[in-house]
């Protein structure tokens, strides 16, 4: 029953999520979790924050999906590293949200203003 | 690939957290490089366990979700489509029980290790070099003395154990009048002990069971003969029973799975080597050798050891070798001995079977793939009528590898029924191919246990099964495009492609099977229908036996006793019947020379005996009642060829060596015509025939103690069975009727493989026909469903119905007809392997080509009937308004 409650717990999370993070890794290529929080951060005017917690398992949601493919680099500091980039499945994801985005928020606003 | 990862994961745990907790500890790294104060990171974070546990529920807990979600919806689905479900799991379940009847049946004969201790170090002793005829030729047979110093000599390294082919025997266990059979095996006594197999009942032989020849009137009898022939009753230890002049007592019974080393034959009674007759004997070779290697022995010092024996065994017996050339004495002394593993041990089914059992196994493989070409076909078909939900998946956010999972998670539903369905065809058919494998006088008798090497076998074929006919529709669903599938839309174009694709594939898989059935079927008919040279019909094969040898004029009694018989046209004997399975030859020499070195076949035959089986006499006169063996001689054409060069022989005279070194001269008073022997394949042997009545050295006639009649009826031979049965005890109290056969029966257990391969593979073709046949009509009939708008559009402008069954079919019949043409490629290249199994065929016969690619025509006519008729059917008014 737990079990079930996360997953629906995610899924909420899910829809603004999972495009933040698909158009930060289609902007720039090879980032690694902590750059992409970075850059959300960053790209939002520091208006959106993206918890650690729910980063890595929406990346690893997203792996298993097949929208973004995760690959170990070594780092100059020798350290690895494991960065993610964009899938042509990821692609059209990423068109599919956006637009879905698109028509949610224009939808939202002509209520805003018929209101 | 997402899917392939997400397997790995459910079996690599921990290297999967390793993964994770590298990551998160890198993020970690970075943060502090970028500035961040280190507990503050960590804080963040929270624990890194429950990430770990976090992401690895994404990663696992979450696919097991979804498969459980997709195994219900997947059932659903096939409940919503009832009959297409139904035949895609019948045609599915036919496939798949053909495969793992002939799988259960390979195992059973050619992969199953013998239910004994370390088969692995159990090895077959054989003899190769060159045989009498100048070819290459493989014996596993040795005399008893050889095997004696062959075991003395590798005594250290390994076990040797002589069992003989196991055959039935006669024996009475109160009376004489009770004659039963049983199969029976000569074994070493310490057989039981070195294979580690154990008494269920009493004790088993040992060493000192088997040391006197003769002396050891023991027997142990398997557990199968303990069930069935006396109700597994516990007072069966020291019963005894009759068998030829001894009296045998049952000393045990051994444990269940072992029923001898022959797959193929179940042994009923093992008796002590030492109770053969031909234990003494150097000429006779009667037994297969097995060695058991002892832990770390190397093999080859020990072949080596085997062949030094066996050379210097035969080198001394040859010495008494005469009318010999020295070519053939070469050829005899280099054979060189060779050790073959026989973890599954060794029998004469096993060697026979073994290719048509390959073949077979192949085109049950390729009945499998048109069946699930047939599934593929209807699950793609049945997708694309799933487009819109497909698509609705997709714009919700399913990804790829989560649809291929759901229409695969279906195909598993399928595959899994079937298998089970075809499970139970498996373990109703299987026993009945047994059956099939001997005439029913003689059936082969082999354990087909279901066990986990089954189940397993079921199951990776099942799995194997799913991927081959769900993944192509599979990705094909998934990849579907939303935006235009949610429009209306589709692309049937594409889908039609690969349906079409699909039924070339399976045309060109059902036309090999057709064209491999049609050579078998033509063999077997050629070679059943081919001439013997004698007349089969209406002779009855009476194996006559009696406790010890008899006068010869008991025999003569009783066969004149059955020729005044009703029915009874005439009657004979001889020492066994043509193509019975035994065969007696010697090297013949001429004028007191050296022998050709081509051996000739004999048979000792009574007065009357060619008139019984209406064998022509072409020159001479038949043995009369006071021709005795050694002395006169019938010859055959052959024989007249080979040693005489073809000059009429009648008059003249031959000599045969024994191997005593003596010298008998036959005068040959007559020419007879060629007749099958041994087998119906080889070509003719020079043969002889020799008076029944035959003399010792004093001149005294020999008694025999068997013998076989012969008689040819004027009714149907099998309905006197039973009276001739009873007839010959009342001729003389002495002989009992051991075995009754027709001729005709004997030489069709010649056929046998014949019959088997035609049988099967006519039935797989049949079944095979019959799948490609339902997957034709289920593409066209799906192809006139889609496009039935622009057909109805068609016949309102005035389109013919000639025209349209055209524009329907034109697509599929150009599918197979490549796919026939494929199939001619594939059969060309398939009978390259197989060729040696035919019989006066060849696969270039313009005919052979033509019974395949007749009955597929015929077949995709049929299939294409009724998509036709629907089509030129289709009512354009009512069509269009319903769009």
């Amino acid at each position: 029953m737990s079990m079930s409650l996360t997953v629906a717990k995610r899924d909420s999370l899910q829809g603004s999520l999972d495009l933040l993070v698909l158009k930060v890794v289609s902007r720039r290529r090879r980032l690694h979790g902590y750059a992409i929080m970075s850059a959300i951060q960053e790209m939002s005017g520091d208006v959106l924050r993206v918890e650690e917690g729910s980063l890595y398992p929406a990346l690893h949601r997203m792996e298993a999906a097949g929208w973004i493919r995760a690959e170990w680099i070594r780092k100059e500091n020798g350290r690895r590293a494991r960065v993610y980039e964009l899938t042509p499945a990821g692609k059209k994801q990423l068109g599919l949200e956006e637009s879905g985005w698109q028509t949610v928020t224009a939808a939202v606003n002509r209520v805003l203003r018929e209101a | 690939m997402a899917l392939w990862a997400r397997i790995r994961n459910v079996f690599r745990g921990d290297h999967l957290n390793r993964e994770i907790d590298e990551e998160l500890e890198s993020h970690i790294q970075e943060a502090i490089e970028q500035g961040r104060d280190p507990v503050e990171v960590r804080r963040a974070f929270g624990s890194a366990l429950r990430h770990r546990e976090g992401s690895r529920d994404v990663k696992l807990v979450v696919w097991l979700e979804s498969l459980r979600a997709d195994a219900i919806f997947g059932w659903r689905q096939l409940g919503k489509t009832k009959v297409t479900s139904a035949a895609a799991i019948l045609s599915l379940a036919l496939a798949i029980g053909a495969c793992m009847s002939a799988f259960r049946l390979i195992d059973a004969l050619l992969l199953r290790p013998l239910p004994v201790a370390n088969p692995e170090r159990l090895y077959d002793l054989s003899r190769q070099g060159i045989g009498p005829d100048g070819k290459p030729h493989t014996f596993d047979e040795w005399a008893y003395p050889d095997f004696q110093l062959m075991r003395a000599a590798v005594k250290n390294h390994a076990e040797l154990i002589a069992v003989s082919h196991a055959e039935p025997a006669d024996l009475t266990y109160r009376s004489d009048q009770e004659i039963e059979k049983a199969y029976l095996q000569y074994v070493s006594g310490w057989m039981f002990s070195t294979l580690g197999v154990r008494p269920a009942l009493g004790r088993l032989f040992s060493e000192n069971d088997d040391l006197r020849p003769g002396g050891h009137p023991y027997a142990v009898i398997s557990h199968n003969y303990w069930t069935h022939r006396f109700g597994q009753d516990r007072n069966v230890i020291g019963r005894t029973f009759h068998m030829g002049n001894e009296l045998y007592e049952i000393a045990g019974v051994t444990q269940t799975p072992f029923t001898g080393t022959e797959p193929g034959t179940m042994v009923d009674i093992f008796v002590p080597t030492m109770m053969n007759p031909a234990v003494t004997r150097n000429d006779s070779t009667w037994h297969r050798t097995l060695a058991v290697m002892r832990p770390g022995a190397a093999l080859e010092p020990i072949r080596h050891k085997l062949d030094a024996t066996s050379r210097s065994f035969e080198e001394e017996r040859a010495k008494g070798f005469l009318g010999i050339s020295k070519e053939d004495l070469d050829h005899w002394l280099n054979q060189t001995v060779l050790l073959e593993p026989a973890a599954n041990g060794v029998s004469d089914l096993q060697s026979e079977t073994q290719r048509p059992l390959a073949i077979l196994g192949v085109l049950v493989a390729l009945v499998l793939l048109v069946a699930c070409a047939n599934v593929a076909n209807l699950m793609t078909a049945q997708a694309s009528a799933r487009t819109r939900e497909m698509a609705v998946r997709v714009s919700i956010g399913g990804g790829q590898g989560r649809l291929v999972q759901l229409v695969l998670v279906q195909s598993a539903w399928l595959a899994l029924l079937a298998a089970a369905v075809g499970g139970l065809f498996a373990w109703w058919s299987g026993p009945f191919v047994v059956s099939m494998i001997n005439p029913p006088d003689n059936p082969a008798r082999l354990r087909l246990p279901a066990d986990w090497r089954v189940l397993g076998f079921a199951l990776a074929l099942a799995l194997g099964v799913t991927l081959l006919f769900g993944l192509v529709p599979a990705l094909r669903a998934s990849s579907v495009n939303p935006v235009s599938a949610l429009k209306g839309g589709d692309h049937p174009h594409s889908k039609r492609r690969l349906m079409h694709m699909l039924v070339a594939v399976q045309v060109a898989f059902c036309f090999l099977v057709v064209f491999v059935a049609g050579l078998f079927v033509t063999t077997f008919k050629r070679l059943s229908y081919q001439p013997t040279g004698f007349s089969a019909d209406q002779v009855l094969v009476l194996d006559t036996v009696a406790r010890n040898p008899q006068p010869m004029e008991f025999w003569d009694q009783a066969a004149e006793h059955l020729r005044s018989l009703p029915g009874v046209d005439t009657a004979a004997m001889a020492d066994a019947p043509l193509l019975g399975g035994s065969s007696w030859n010697n090297f013949v020499s001429v004028n007191g020379g050296i022998s050709n070195g081509i051996l000739s076949y004999m048979r000792g035959v009574s007065p009357g005996w060619l008139e019984a089986m209406k064998i022509e006499l072409k020159d001479g006169r038949d043995f009369r009642p006071s021709d005795t063996d050694p002395g006169s001689a019938l010859v055959n054409e052959t024989f007249a060829k080979v040693y005489f060069e073809g000059v009429d022989p009648v008059g003249k005279a031959f000599d045969l060596a024994t191997d005593e070194g003596a010298r008998l001269r036959y005068q040959i008073v007559g020419l007879v015509r060629d007749v099958r022997y041994r087998n119906l394949r080889e070509p003719i042997l020079p043969q002889f025939y020799v008076p029944f009545h035959s003399i010792d050295a004093s001149g005294a006639l020999r008694k025999k103690a068997r013998a076989t009649l012969f008689v040819r009826t004027s009714v149907a031979p099998r309905s006197l069975a039973s009276v001739l049965r009873q007839e010959v005890p009342r001729a003389r109290p002495e002989f009992r009727v051991s075995r009754i056969r027709t001729q005709l029966e004997i030489n069709r257990s010649h056929t046998v493989r014949e019959r088997l391969l035609a049988t099967l593979t006519l039935f797989f073709a049949i079944v095979a026909l019959l799948l490609a046949g339902v997957g034709l009509y289920g593409v066209l009939h799906y192809s006139v469903l889609q496009r039935r708008r622009e057909i109805g559009i068609r016949i309102s402008v005035g389109a013919q119905a000639g025209g349209i069954a055209r524009l329907v079919t034109a697509d599929v019949f150009s599918m197979v007809l490549f796919g026939s043409a494929a199939g001619v490629g594939l059969g060309m290249m398939s009978v390259l392997l197989i060729a040696s199994l035919f019989y006066q065929v060849k696969a270039t016969d313009l005919q052979m080509l033509a019974i395949p690619a007749l009955a597929i025509l015929a077949g995709a006519l049929l299939a294409a009937l009724r998509p036709i008729l629907h089509a030129v059917r289709i009512d354009p008014a009512s069509m269009l308004r319903a769009e």
